[in-house]
Parts: structure tokens; C-alpha cells; sequence
């Protein structure tokens, strides 16, 4: 759908400037001229408030490091407080506006991680995945990874009780792994326990990753304005007729349903700074004691109970690891040549019970391993494997689909012409 | 063997003279070759040194053993302390807890290896073989020192809860006996005991 390009220089200075480098070219075809079809709903706006997102975290973490102390040495000689956790409620205490800046960080990465979930699942729906957006999904999953990594890493960085066992329960999952494993976890720690040199990697690596991210969300996009976006109906953009230009249809869809998110952000920040995190946090990290009840940040909740489901430690790593892993493979997995769910009545189904087996994870997550909560994790982790590596192959075989229109401007201009799923499934 | 496959009109137009086609390949193949692989081992030789510097510093294995006095534990006392960044646990077991577990029998243990950094790894999970060593090579099972990490996911164990009397995972439900070895839960292996040797009578040297 990238076309050849509208633009045309105004200015000598920008005739000037394309011929030597075409960067306003760019940005015109990007943001302002691109096709764009004219169907996106309000679930395509979270790519918008994705990189908003991005950019939050690298502004307010580029200002803390500057107050940050990246140590797990004592603060005074002989104190339980190491230099981390005090620089830490020195910022949200004395720093000018520190309190508003932690906030935003602590309070923007829950954001990211709510609207990269609502994105994912948007993308599972409408089947955004499928050829030709293959790698432009599978390039999406390792921003997820990286966003993963990025997230668990500054969570130890205030090297309080959570932070120190959280970071003591994921390094040892590495322990899980049989002949390296050992190796493998001393390397990471750079000791032999989480300790001050652990603190310090993680803070360097905690620095760089944002900016790989942002790499990958520029490959991102590149992925995205080749075959071009997806839409709710699934059906490829057949003319000029389906499209609308980005600017200013989309962008102002984009605002508006930033401002909104933004209210909800705000309201976190300004009103409830630590209802998303855990009070035991407030702890000083003590290596001698471990948390009676030790929890990720909730949005680990999900893969944290797939680890816990699995009676056996190297299984539970490895089916953890293998939830996000077999995001990989869908494009392959899903064998319907229709996209779009809104035209597959059984696969609906199936996916809204995967995204009530994903919210149960994340519960049972948060809830201690035993008993009925033990059963129900494991009955919701069978579940969501059996949705990629059963479901979704089987499904687009046996499904008989709903008539899609014909082109995105019939569905919208007759609404009624195309039969919706649930009068084709009768 | 050059002049052998020379054939008239295959000079080369930079005029190599005798080098044919066949002759120049096989003689670029091997400075390719020989350039790649000197590459590849300057690459190898910068990359390993920044691989490498992630492991223990010189100063976190300095650190590598550390003493203690086990008669300044009373009965019933447990001392917890840290050696290399790991939490240990030096306890003085009360007669009870040592009765408790002679007389559990290999077979009721999860794991039936003795993980023992003193003893080979072969050695079995017997009450024997999980207390110290004292200078007269007798068994000293009054004591017992462990490395209180889960061997589940690294959590610290807590003494006196649980269904063995021993120490308590609460992270993930781990149950461990008095001598520090797995009875249910889903950590794999027995506390580890680590590498103990006696200075004196009563101090005893760890790592």
C-alpha cells in the first residue's frame, strides 16, 4: 500500500533538502498522506498510545538516572538501607518534582503494559497476524520480550523486598536449565547471589533496552506501512475508495483516544502512585528474609501462574517461556484464510474464552499456589495452549465462516449487506 | 601444476601471467578464507573478554569462605548469616529434631542425594551425611549448616513451619526436614550443605 509518494516540496529550502535527504518526504508518506483504511475502530488507536507510552518511559527515566544510585551498598556505615533504595525516596521526597516524574515512571510502565495487552488481543481478534503481516506480528512479540525484560530489570532497581527476591525467584529460573544452568545464573548475577553487581548490570541494561525498543518499533512500522494496516473486516484495501489519508482522519482518532488514556494515567499518578505496585516494596532488600507472599507486578501475573501451574521446575520454566514463544508460530498455527473474527462464529467463541483464561491466570497469579487455585491455573494454562497448538489449526478447517464484504466500502457504506457470523452460523 | 592449465587467451586482464581462472580462484578462495578466519578469531578474542567480565569479579571470589563458631549456638538456636551473597543457616538441633531425622528412611526422601559440597555426589541423603564433620572425623549431628536457599526458585526458608519440622518455602510451599532435606513441594533437590571444615574444636570454616 506504500504507493509513490504525494509529496511535493513547497519552500526551495525543502526542494533543496529532498534531493540530499528526503526525510520530510518520509514523514509526509508516514503520518500525513499514508492510506489508511477508512474502517479503524477505537481498538486501533492503542499503537498511538503505545509509543506515547515509550516515550514517557524514556523521558522521566532518562531524568531519574540522573538522581538514581545505582548501589547495594549501605547507605550510612552499618545501615540495613542501601544507597539504591535511598536515592530512590530521596527522589519521590527532596528531588524538585521527583515525586511526579517516579510516579509517572512506576504508574507508565503499568500503562504500557495495559495498553500493549489490549493491542495483542486487538491484533489476535481481527487476525492482524496473518499473511502478509507475519513478521510484522512476530517483530510486535519481540517488543513484547524486550518490554518483558525492560519492565522485570527497573522493577529491581529500588532494591526493596521485591525487588531483591523478585529478581533472586526469575534469576533462579535460569538455575532450571540442565548443564549451563548453574554457569548461566552465576554469569547473570556477576556473583554468587543477587547482589550489587546484579544491581548494577540491571540498571545498565535497564538504560539501553528502551532505545533497542525503539529500534524494533521503528522496524515495526516500516513492517506495518508495506502491506499497510489490517481492519476490522479483515478484507485487504482493494482501492482507493477503502482508504482515507492518516492525517487528519487518524491522527485526531489517535488524540482523542490518547487524551482519554491519558486521563486514566493522570488519575493513577496524581491520585493512587502505588495501587498498581506492592507495598512490601517499601522493605529494604534484606537477603536473609524472603516476603511470605511474593508476587510480580501484575502484569507477570498471567505468565507467573503458567510457571507455577507445572509441578515440575524446568517444566514450568519452559512452558512460561513457551506461552510467549508459540506467539511466534501463530501465522502458521491459525489455518483460516479468513482474518477477521467478526466472520468466524466458532473462533469468537473460543477467543473469548482465551481472554478469560488469560485474566484467570493473571488472578490465580496473585493468589498462593495450592489447592483450587492450583487446579484452576493449570485447567486456564491447558487452555491456552490448546488455543494455539489445537484450537485455532483445527477451527480453520472445520469453520464455516460468515460472508465477509466484498471490499471495506461496502462494509460501511451497507452495513447490512454483508451476513455478520451469527446469521451465516444458522 | 599452473602451467599445466594455462591455456592461451585465459590471462586475467590485470596480466597475472601464468595464473589462469581455476588458478586465481583457488588462490583468492584461500585469501578469503584465510582473512574470514582471522576475523573470526579477532571477533572470538574481543567478544569473549566482554562475556567474561559479567562473571565474579576477583573481589566477590575473594570472598569465598568465611568462619564461624558453632558453640556460640545454644539448643534449639539457629544463626543465620551470609556467605557469598547466600543466606546460611548454622543450627544446634535439640535432641528431637536429630531423632527425627536418623530415623527417616531413604526411601520417604524426594531427593536421595546427600548435596553435599564435602562428599562426592554420589553420596546418599543420610542424617550422617548432611551434618558437619568435627576434627576427630566423627559426625557431629547436634549441628547442621545449610545454604538457606530454596532450591526451587531461591527464596529463604523459614525454621518451624511445614509438615517436617523443618524449614518452610512460603514462596512456593517447599517443605524441608530437620536436616534440611525436601519432603514435599516442588523444589528438586535437598538444601545444599556447603564445603565445612574445622579450624578448631568449634569454628568451622565454610567454602
Amino acid at each position: 500500500m506504500s504507493g509513490p509518494s504525494n509529496y511535493q516540496p513547497g519552500s526551495a529550502f525543502e526542494k533543496w533538502l529532498d534531493t540530499r535527504l528526503p526525510i520530510i518526504r518520509l514523514g509526509y508518506d508516514s503520518i500525513v498522506d499514508f492510506p489508511t483504511p477508512k474502517n479503524l475502530n477505537y481498538w486501533y488507536t492503542f499503537g498511538g498510545i503505545l509509543t506515547f507510552c515509550l516515550a514517557v518511559q524514556i523521558v522521566t527515566g532518562i531524568v531519574l538516572a540522573m538522581h538514581y544510585v545505582a548501589s547495594a551498598q549501605p547507605f550510612i556505615e552499618g545501615s540495613n538501607i542501601s544507597q539504591a533504595f535511598a536515592s530512590v525516596q530521596r527522589i519521590q521526597r527532596d528531588v524538585s518534582y521527583g515525586w511526579l516524574i517516579q510516579s509517572l515512571h512506576t504508574v507508565g510502565a503499568s500503562m504500557f503494559f495495559i495498553a500493549v495487552y489490549i493491542h495483542m488481543f486487538r491484533g489476535l481478534y481481527y487476525g492482524s497476524y496473518k499473511a502478509p503481516r507475519e513478521i510484522l506480528w512476530a517483530i510486535g512479540v519481540v517488543i513484547f520480550l524486550l518490554m518483558m525484560a525492560t519492565a522485570f530489570m527497573g522493577y529491581v532497581l529500588p532494591w526493596g523486598q521485591m525487588s531483591f527476591h523478585g529478581a533472586a525467584v526469575i534469576t533462579n529460573l535460569i538455575g532450571a536449565f540442565p548443564v549451563v544452568g548453574d554457569a548461566l545464573r552465576t554469569w547473570i548475577w556477576g556473583d554468587f547471589a543477587v547482589s550489587n553487581a546484579t544491581l548494577n548490570r540491571f540498571f545498565s541494561l535497564h538504560y539501553l533496552m528502551p532505545f533497542v525498543i525503539a529500534a524494533m518499533v521503528g522496524m515495526h512500522i516500516w513492517a506495518l506501512h508495506v502491506p499497510g494496516n489490517n481492519n476490522p473486516t479483515g478484507v485487504e484495501v482493494k482501492s482507493k475508495a477503502d482508504t482515507v489519508p492518516f492525517h487528519p482522519f487518524y491522527t485526531v482518532k489517535d488524540a482523542f483516544a490518547l487524551a482519554l488514556f491519558m486521563i486514566l494515567f493522570a488519575a493513577f499518578v496524581f491520585f493512587m502512585p502505588d495501587a498498581l505496585g506492592h507495598p512490601d516494596n517499601y522493605i529494604p532488600a534484606n537477603a536473609l528474609s524472603t516476603p511470605t507472599h511474593i508476587v510480580p507486578e501484575w502484569y507477570f501475573l498471567p505468565f507467573y501462574a503458567i510457571l507455577r501451574a507445572i509441578p515440575d521446575k524446568l517444566g514450568g520454566v519452559i512452558a512460561m517461556f513457551g506461552s510467549i514463544m508459540v506467539l511466534f508460530a501463530l501465522p502458521w498455527l491459525d489455518t483460516s484464510r479468513v482474518k477477521s473474527m467478526r466472520y468466524r462464529p466458532l473462533a469468537r467463541q473460543f477467543f473469548l474464552l482465551f481472554v478469560v483464561a488469560c485474566l484467570t491466570l493473571g488472578y490465580v497469579g496473585a493468589q498462593p499456589a495450592e489447592g483450587l487455585f492450583l487446579i484452576i491455573a493449570q485447567i486456564a494454562t491447558a487452555y491456552y495452549f490448546l488455543f494455539f497448538l489445537a484450537i485455532l489449526p483445527i477451527l480453520g478447517i472445520v469453520e464455516r465462516p460468515g460472508n465477509a464484504p466484498a471490499s471495506i466500502s461496502e462494509a460501511v457504506l451497507k452495513p447490512g449487506a454483508a451476513r455478520p457470523a451469527h446469521a451465516a452460523a444458522e | 601444476m599452473a602451467e599445466a592449465n594455462t591455456a592461451p587467451g585465459m590471462m586475467t586482464p590485470l596480466g597475472h601471467g601464468a595464473g589462469t581462472n581455476e588458478h586465481d580462484a583457488s588462490r583468492r578462495d584461500f585469501i578469503f578464507i584465510a582473512a574470514g578466519a582471522a576475523g573470526a578469531i579477532g571477533a572470538a578474542a574481543v567478544v569473549w573478554p566482554l562475556i567474561d567480565q559479567m562473571n565474579p569479579a576477583g573481589d566477590a571470589r575473594a570472598l569465598a569462605t568465611i568462619e564461624f563458631d558453632l558453640a556460640k549456638l545454644e539448643l534449639g538456636q539457629e544463626v543465620r548469616f551470609t556467605w557469598q551473597g547466600k543466606p546460611v543457616f548454622a543450627r544446634r538441633r535439640t535432641p528431637e529434631e536429630i531423632t527425627k531425622s536418623e530415623q527417616t528412611a531413604l526411601s520417604a526422601l524426594k531427593d536421595k542425594l546427600s548435596r553435599n559440597q564435602g562428599l562426592p555426589a554420589s553420596a546418599d541423603a543420610s542424617d550422617a551425611n548432611r551434618v558437619p564433620v568435627g576434627p576427630d572425623g566423627k559426625p557431629k549431628p547436634e549441628f547442621i549448616v545449610l545454604v538457606g536457599t530454596c532450591t526451587h526458585l531461591g527464596c529463604v526458608p523459614v525454621f518451624g513451619q511445614g509438615d517436617f519440622g523443618g524449614w518452610f518455602c512460603p514462596c512456593h510451599g517447599s517443605h524441608y526436614d530437620t536436616a534440611g532435606r525436601i519432603r514435599i513441594g516442588p523444589a528438586p533437590a535437598n538444601l545444599e550443605v556447603p564445603k565445612l571444615a574445622f579450624v578448631t574444636d568449634s569454628v568451622v570454616r565454610i567454602g
